[in-house]
């Protein structure tokens, strides 16, 4: 399964023995771990709670990586992405993209982990001594997706 | 026609309710005109769906644009700006 919504945890190794396992032309493996922080907006989290879109998310995640093989020169590509009650530390979501060479694996992966910020139902919601409050949306995601619009030869530059 | 609306979030929580099936009445024909008719519903609904926050939408599990028009049977649902990753 390329996209899997979990409550539970995920190891990076594991999965990618798995990504890789029936192809022997896979030169590269490029990978991201979203880690839940201890501190947000000056203050400490004690949990993270993920809440998501069930059926949109996994539609909006699937098409990512049919743009990403469409784009680069890519063998397959795994979202897992947990929702429920997490603490500082665990771990949130994995890209994983497999290709021939190291180029293409890391911009697919870093394409899919931009538009994931910003296209994917997902919220997160913060508790903290004062309380709990939902984490706001940052310009700074929606910077990092539109840089993926411009032509491919200026999106590499800045890369 | 009917319709079925979705609430996820800040928005769930603020109206209370994370799903209702209704006879969208027959002056709604897109996504800006159904939030349009919500906010007139009074509190909680004219807050959490105020022209002034940050709301997005979808339509049959697609983020849309405002404008985009409301087919029979759809699934709509309103939401804030996405935080996942």
């Amino acid at each position: 399964m390329p996209v899997r919504i979990q409550q539970n945890d995920f190891d990076l190794s594991t999965e990618i023995a798995a990504l890789r396992a029936s192809n022997s032309a896979v030169g590269a493996v490029a990978s991201f771990v979203g880690i839940a922080r201890d501190v947000n907006v000056g203050d400490v989290i004690q949990t993270l709670t993920l809440e998501h879109y069930p059926g949109m998310t996994e539609k909006v995640l699937q098409e990512l990586i049919e743009q990403a093989k469409q784009r680069w020169k890519i063998f397959d590509a795994l979202i897992v992405h947990r929702v429920g009650t997490l603490k500082p530390q665990d771990q949130i979501v994995l890209v994983a993209v497999t290709g021939v060479h190291r180029d293409d694996a890391l911009s697919a992966c870093q394409f899919i982990m931009d538009f994931l910020k910003t296209d994917a139902p997902f919220w997160k919601k913060e508790m903290t001594a004062q309380g709990e409050r939902w984490v706001a949306a940052r310009r700074s995601d929606t910077e990092a997706a539109a840089r993926w619009s411009r032509p491919i030869k200026c999106t590499k530059n800045t890369l | 026609m009917k319709i079925r609306v979705c609430f996820f979030a800040g928005i769930r929580e603020a109206v209370g309710v994370e799903e209702e099936c209704f006879e969208l009445p027959s002056n709604i024909k897109n996504l800006e005109q159904l939030r349009d008719w919500y906010v007139t519903r009074g509190e909680p609904w004219s807050s959490a769906l105020s022209p002034t926050r940050a709301v997005r939408a979808a339509l049959n599990h697609q983020m849309c644009d405002w404008d985009v028009l409301i087919m029979a049977n759809s699934e709509i649902a309103f939401f804030p700006p996405v935080t996942g990753g």
